[in-house]
């Protein structure tokens, strides 16, 4: 238990003690070696390279280097991460072995590892992080901490004003509905995906009267390629600890969940140590901060249900059941977790509770649209060269996202689609690109923000397989509850694998177009009343190309296979005759040293000719 | 009305009708009262209401989306809409979906004719599917003595799961995978024979459709009535008598007793007897046990045994307990037994020729006939059990035209019975008529006092205290496994102040049983089925000459001539039996 006095006294001397993490100029002879221990950079190696560093310093007897394990920087595509303050040199794509050089060349010798130095998109190299033009255009407000503090260091979060916000609300006596208004008059909205004010959710389940209320976070995030929220847990778990304190202070709770994935393990265990060091620093449990308000958090292992992320099923999950969803309403503001009310938000929504009460709830609505304020955090990946994770205000347009932050796409490629809100959104296609990206513009042209997943497509991607890949996602993840859902996506799902084997016909879009509007609107939770979204958004912009595998039976990108086309361009073809004799049915015609042609009724689309050409003639 | 009744009350228009309802009341219900019928498939009322098949959807001006109307309530001012183009055109979608994962051979499924998927598709005139595809492959499970599961007849409704969850307590099935992939399914995937059902058969009158049925065994009945060397006798149990009708179209609850009995001659039984005599013994032997431990204070409370799916229940759930289990047999066993034994003495037949034939309201009791305790001398005291439905078939099958049938009664001279043993077929019936005897007994006296009303009644559990020879006795009328369980917590925590306590494992009592003619989510939730079957099985008591079992001749004249007196050595012998622990799960 630490005395208020404590903590105050721990915050004062930590943020003296981390300045060079902020200040470039910092006037210490100290050095930290921030190392990303992400789940990311984790998978390859970071774990092996902070062994390494603190190795090689205490072999080396350096005591003047503290080597740092942090949440996300980010730009996971160029992990490794290791960054060092406060000069701020950033060293990218670094591997075990290279901790020796940098330690003996940086550390020692005061010179920069030129060749570990990260490089920009244009191939120009970055001598700090805040000069890439990843980096340029973001705001990291949600992901402050993420890759400034070591998160399984409460201290560290004390130190970059960490529970003051709550020592504000319980010392200087804000009413609950005080922090309500703070919350409202913020404009922040949930970022789970459905943008439902977090003021007015927090407001609809104080007013339920009940003996017991809860708050529940919900880490159950689910979206293929999407990780904003483990990055939040992993880099700053302390965060979203004390939103949920807070909030259950603002509705009269006192007690919390978390619904975390079980494949999050680095999140959990991050989550559970902050738990702990928060009970033990009085931050959790009775008589918090030396006030009288009670709250403490339970973790929640999730199975790894796509459903479970849906807020119903999510409850159903907690309570010990099967993961399906309840039919609402009521909804969980009324008759929640054993029936009580119960407030659950994501946790980038959670993210930015703390700050808000700090700075303000002008702060906060300062940047972003008028109906979407704040900033977004997209986890970018797909045809893109900056994978990675970036926060955005909102309004931001796709094509500073994908173009400016992402760097472009690779081999100079041309734009296709996005695809925003995993499996329950839809494609963005080239025409949209400079839409400004908040809640309702992205409504408008039917997709949905979702929680944060941006896959950017080029142009060698068919959309009809991309129908199809988010639907053998959706009929995987059903939970078997409602018809629609159940049975309605499998159905779907194999009309896109009859239009992508050429067995299908111009009826079957009719169908799978009536199929998905009637799930849509039939079926009980969001994953089934959103599973036809991919379908529906590719068939609206790409309509084409889905009567091409329909009618033509051609798929444009060949990734279709069974409708691929192999032809020999006759321009480039030298009549060498080398695919002829590789081709294991004799489906190329054409005599000696003239232009060969691909007989397309016998060809099986093996592509053994595609290789065996040396002038790139056949694709 | 009261103004306090008028708060309570909200106004709604339901396709231009406007109604009144009570606060709390479903869209569902509300249409009803409009006089609108909104189709259902997974609804069952106060069981399932989950939603779960969205064919009850509908629209509700200004609200975004279907609402489901089977779960959701109606409100003050709502406007529903239940069959607009968008409501309809969704319908028929599931409606379509549900069908093209289904088995679709009605021409040799049980429940043609009486299947709510099939109602469905008439009403909507489906005549083609449009969204044909890959159909979930399940095997069946037959292993069971009383259950086939045929899951490719499926639709998921889990009204089953909630029958033997929420109604039963029991649990032996849920949902398992996901997705298409789901299906309902035991521990492990296991077969109901080999987990904890209890072969209640509650489910069985719970499914929309075909995937549940009893296990048939009609077939080794007709090759025993053309076999001239077996003497093929029947007993028929009290609750069939009152739901045997409605199969043949009658109202529920009719007493069909007098036809019945002709069908069964004319279906060529030798002899037709009524399990009610059975009863009156299972009453005689039943109540002496209880006098015994009453005055000994030994083992108390005691608990009757005539409902097998129950004694399953405490074997597999309560061992502990067993001891308070009354060792008497079920009435029908006890029957078989007195009909291979005495019977056959006095009729000169060899008890080797004689084929018994129960026919019972109920599944479990093809699960107890073939318990090994059930025997006398080698032989099975009844050789086959058949339930209500089986019996219609065999009517029917036989061309009979049983609405047309003259009334008959039983053979003598077995088939004499009381009022007491008629109301064994319902929740709180073998109490009083236990009590009957009891008091009788107690007090020496004839006593006039018949109806014992406390215990009569559609609630679970039914606590009651009379007063006998000046003797306050305790006494509770359990039906329903998941009421069973609360008594039997109390028996285990030493809280239980009875000293009598009658449990049968279906909801109601055997009138309600698992092998009763099956009735619909519509008809279930707009009649009360139960108390229509309790109320004519009441009207045969206080219609009956006799209605104490001690008061029965032929009962008299067993015991006078071959039994001695109740709990002899050989009543011992023929007509009570033991209980063992049982796993709830073998591998």
């Amino acid at each position: 238990m630490k005395t208020l006095e404590e903590i105050h006294q721990i915050r004062t001397q930590k943020r003296k003690e981390l300045e060079l993490r902020t200040n470039a100029k910092a006037d210490t002879r100290e050095k930290h070696i921030l190392v990303c221990h992400g789940t990311g950079c984790t998978s390859s190696k970071s774990p092996q390279i902070i062994e390494n560093f603190r190795a090689i310093l205490a072999e080396k007897g350096i005591t003047h280097v503290r080597v740092i394990q942090t949440g996300c920087f980010g730009l996971c595509a160029k992990g490794p991460i290791v960054i060092i303050r406060p000069e701020d040199t950033f060293y990218s794509n670094v591997k075990p072995e290279d901790c020796e050089e940098i330690i003996q060349t940086h550390i020692l010798e005061g010179n920069r590892v030129e060749r570990l130095l990260c490089k920009d998109v244009d191939g120009s190299k970055v001598n700090r992080l805040d000069e890439l033009a990843f980096y340029q255009k973001q705001e990291r407000r949600a992901l402050k901490n993420c890759g400034l503090i070591d998160p399984e260091n409460i201290d560290e979060y004390i130190a970059f004003d960490g529970y003051l916000a709550l020592e504000r609300i319980l010392r200087e006596g804000i009413s609950p509905e005080e922090v309500i208004d703070i919350i409202k008059k913020s404009g922040l909205r949930g970022r789970g995906g459905a943008g439902f004010p977090t003021g007015k959710k927090w407001e609809l389940t104080k007013i339920n009267e009940a003996d017991q209320k809860y708050v529940v976070c919900n880490a159950d995030e689910g979206d293929p390629g999407a990780f904003m929220d483990r990055s939040i847990l992993e880099g700053d778990p302390h965060a979203v600890l004390e939103a949920m304190i807070i909030a259950g202070y603002a509705i009269g709770a006192t007690k919390g969940f978390i619904y975390v994935r079980a494949e999050y393990p680095i999140a959990v265990h991050r989550f559970q140590i902050a738990i702990n060091q928060a009970r033990e620093y009085g931050i959790l449990g009775k008589e918090i901060l030396e006030s009288h308000f009670d709250f403490d958090v339970e973790i929640r292992l999730g199975a790894g249900a796509f459903v479970c992320g849906e807020e119903t099923a999510l409850l159903e999950s907690i309570e010990g059941k099967r993961g399906q969803p309840r039919v609402k309403p009521p909804y969980p503001a009324e008759k929640g977790l054993w029936g009580k009310p119960t407030l659950i938000n994501n946790v980038e929504t959670l993210a930015n509770i703390a700050q808000i009460i700090l700075k303000g709830p002008e702060w906060f609505s300062s940047i972003g649209t008028e109906g979407s304020k704040g900033t977004k955090v997209f986890a970018l990946g797909g045809n893109v060269n900056n994978i990675g994770l970036v926060e955005v205000p909102m309004g931001t347009t796709l094509r500073e996202i994908v173009y400016d932050i992402g760097g472009g796409i690779p081999g100079g490629r041309d734009f296709k689609a996005a695809q925003t809100g995993g499996p329950s959104g839809g494609c963005i296609p080239k025409e949209h690109l400079d839409i400004p990206i908040d809640y309702e513009s992205i409504k408008t042209i039917g997709s949905m923000m979702g929680s944060g997943g941006l896959i950017v497509m080029d142009d060698t991607k068919c959309m009809v397989s991309l129908a199809k890949f988010y639907l053998e996602f959706t009929v995987s993840e059903s939970c078997g509850k409602c018809t629609p859902c159940r049975i309605g996506t499998k159905r779907m799902l194999e009309l896109l694998e009859k239009l992508c084997s050429g067995e299908g016909t111009e009826l079957d879009l009719y169908k799978l177009e009536k199929l998905a509007i009637n799930i849509q609107k039939s079926s009980i939770c969001g994953l089934g009343q959103s599973a036809p979204n991919p379908v529906i958004s590719t068939m609206k912009y790409f309509r084409e190309e889905f009567r091409e595998h329909a009618i033509a039976k051609e798929c444009k990108t060949a990734e279709c296979k069974a409708l691929a086309k192999i032809t020999i361009d006759p321009e480039k073809c030298k009549g060498c005759g080398l695919c002829q004799k590789g081709c294991p049915v004799q489906a190329i015609d054409g005599e000696a040293r003239e232009k060969r042609v691909i007989n397309q009724d016998k060809c099986i689309k093996c592509g053994t000719c595609l290789v065996s050409c040396p002038f790139h003639a056949i694709s | 009305m009261p103004k306090k009744m008028e708060n309570d009350l909200i106004t709604l228009t339901i396709d231009g009708t406007k109604v009144k309802v009570k606060k709390g009341t479903t869209i569902l219900e509300a249409a009803k009262q409009a006089g609108v019928d909104i189709p259902t498939l997974c609804f069952l009322k106060e069981i399932n209401e989950v939603g779960d098949c969205r064919m009850c959807i509908v629209e509700v001006e200004g609200r975004r989306g279907f609402a489901t109307s089977c779960i959701q309530m109606a409100e003050e001012g709502m406007i529903v809409h239940t069959h607009t183009p968008n409501v309809l055109e969704a319908r028929r979608v599931i409606l379509d979906l549900i069908i093209s994962n289904h088995a679709k051979d009605c021409l040799t499924c049980t429940r043609s004719g009486n299947c709510e998927l099939q109602a469905l598709a008439t009403k909507f005139n489906v005549q083609q599917i449009e969204y044909e595809g890959e159909r979930a492959e399940h095997k069946i499970d037959d292993l069971s003595p009383s259950i086939v599961r045929d899951f490719n007849k499926c639709i998921l409704c889990r009204r089953c799961v909630a029958a033997c969850k929420k109604v039963q307590g029991i649990g032996a099935i849920d949902c398992i995978n996901r997705g298409f992939e789901s299906c309902i399914s035991t521990v492990g995937d296991r077969s109901l024979n080999d987990v904890n059902c209890t072969f209640c058969g509650q489910c069985i009158e719970a499914c929309p459709t075909g995937a549940l049925h009893e296990k048939e065994s009609i077939d080794d009945v007709w090759i025993k009535l053309k076999d001239p060397e077996t003497v093929v006798i029947v007993q028929t149990a009290p609750a069939v008598r009152v739901a045997l009708g409605e199969e043949f179209g009658m109202p529920i609850g009719t007493n069909v007793t007098g036809k019945m009995v002709t069908a069964l001659k004319r279906l060529g039984f030798d002899k037709v007897f009524d399990t009610n005599t059975g009863a009156d013994f299972t009453i005689m032997e039943e109540a002496n046990e209880f006098i015994k431990r009453f005055t000994k204070e030994n083992h108390l409370p005691m608990i009757t045994s005539c409902s097998p799916g129950w004694v399953k229940y405490i074997e597999m759930n309560y061992p502990e307990l067993l001891p308070h289990l009354s060792s008497c047999k079920s009435p029908h066993q006890m029957f078989g037994a007195l009909i291979k034994t005495y019977y056959a003495e006095k009729e000169g037949i060899d008890p080797k020729n004689i084929y018994m034939v129960s026919v019972m309201p109920c599944i479990a009791k093809k699960f107890e006939r073939q318990r090994p305790e059930m025997t006398n001398e080698g032989m099975d005291d009844v050789d086959n059990v058949i339930t209500t439905r089986e019996l219609s078939r065999m009517i029917k099958q036989a061309n009979i035209e049983f609405t047309k049938l003259e009334e008959s009664t039983f053979d003598d001279p077995m088939g004499e019975a009381t009022g007491a043993a008629a109301i064994f077929g319902t929740t709180g019936g073998v109490m009083e008529a236990a009590l009957r005897t009891a008091q009788d007994t107690l007090t020496g006296q004839e006593l006039d006092k018949i109806n014992f009303e406390q215990v009569r009644g559609g609630e679970g559990i039914k606590k009651a205290i009379v007063t006998i020879a000046g003797k306050e006795i305790k006494v509770v009328a359990v039906s329903g496994l998941s009421h069973a369980k609360t008594i039997l917590e109390e028996i285990k925590q030493g809280t239980a102040d009875y000293q009598f306590v009658e449990i049968m494992a279906c909801p109601g009592g055997c009138i309600m049983g698992g092998g009763q003619p099956i009735k619909s989510s519509k008809i279930r939730s707009e009649v009360d089925v139960r108390k229509l079957r309790a109320d004519s099985l009441y009207s045969i008591d206080e219609k009956s000459t006799i209605r104490k079992s001690h008061e029965n001749p032929i009962v008299k004249k067993i015991y006078l001539e071959y039994l001695g007196k109740p709990g002899s050595e050989l009543a011992e012998k023929l007509l009570h039996t033991e209980y063992k622990a049982r796993e709830k799960y073998s591998l």
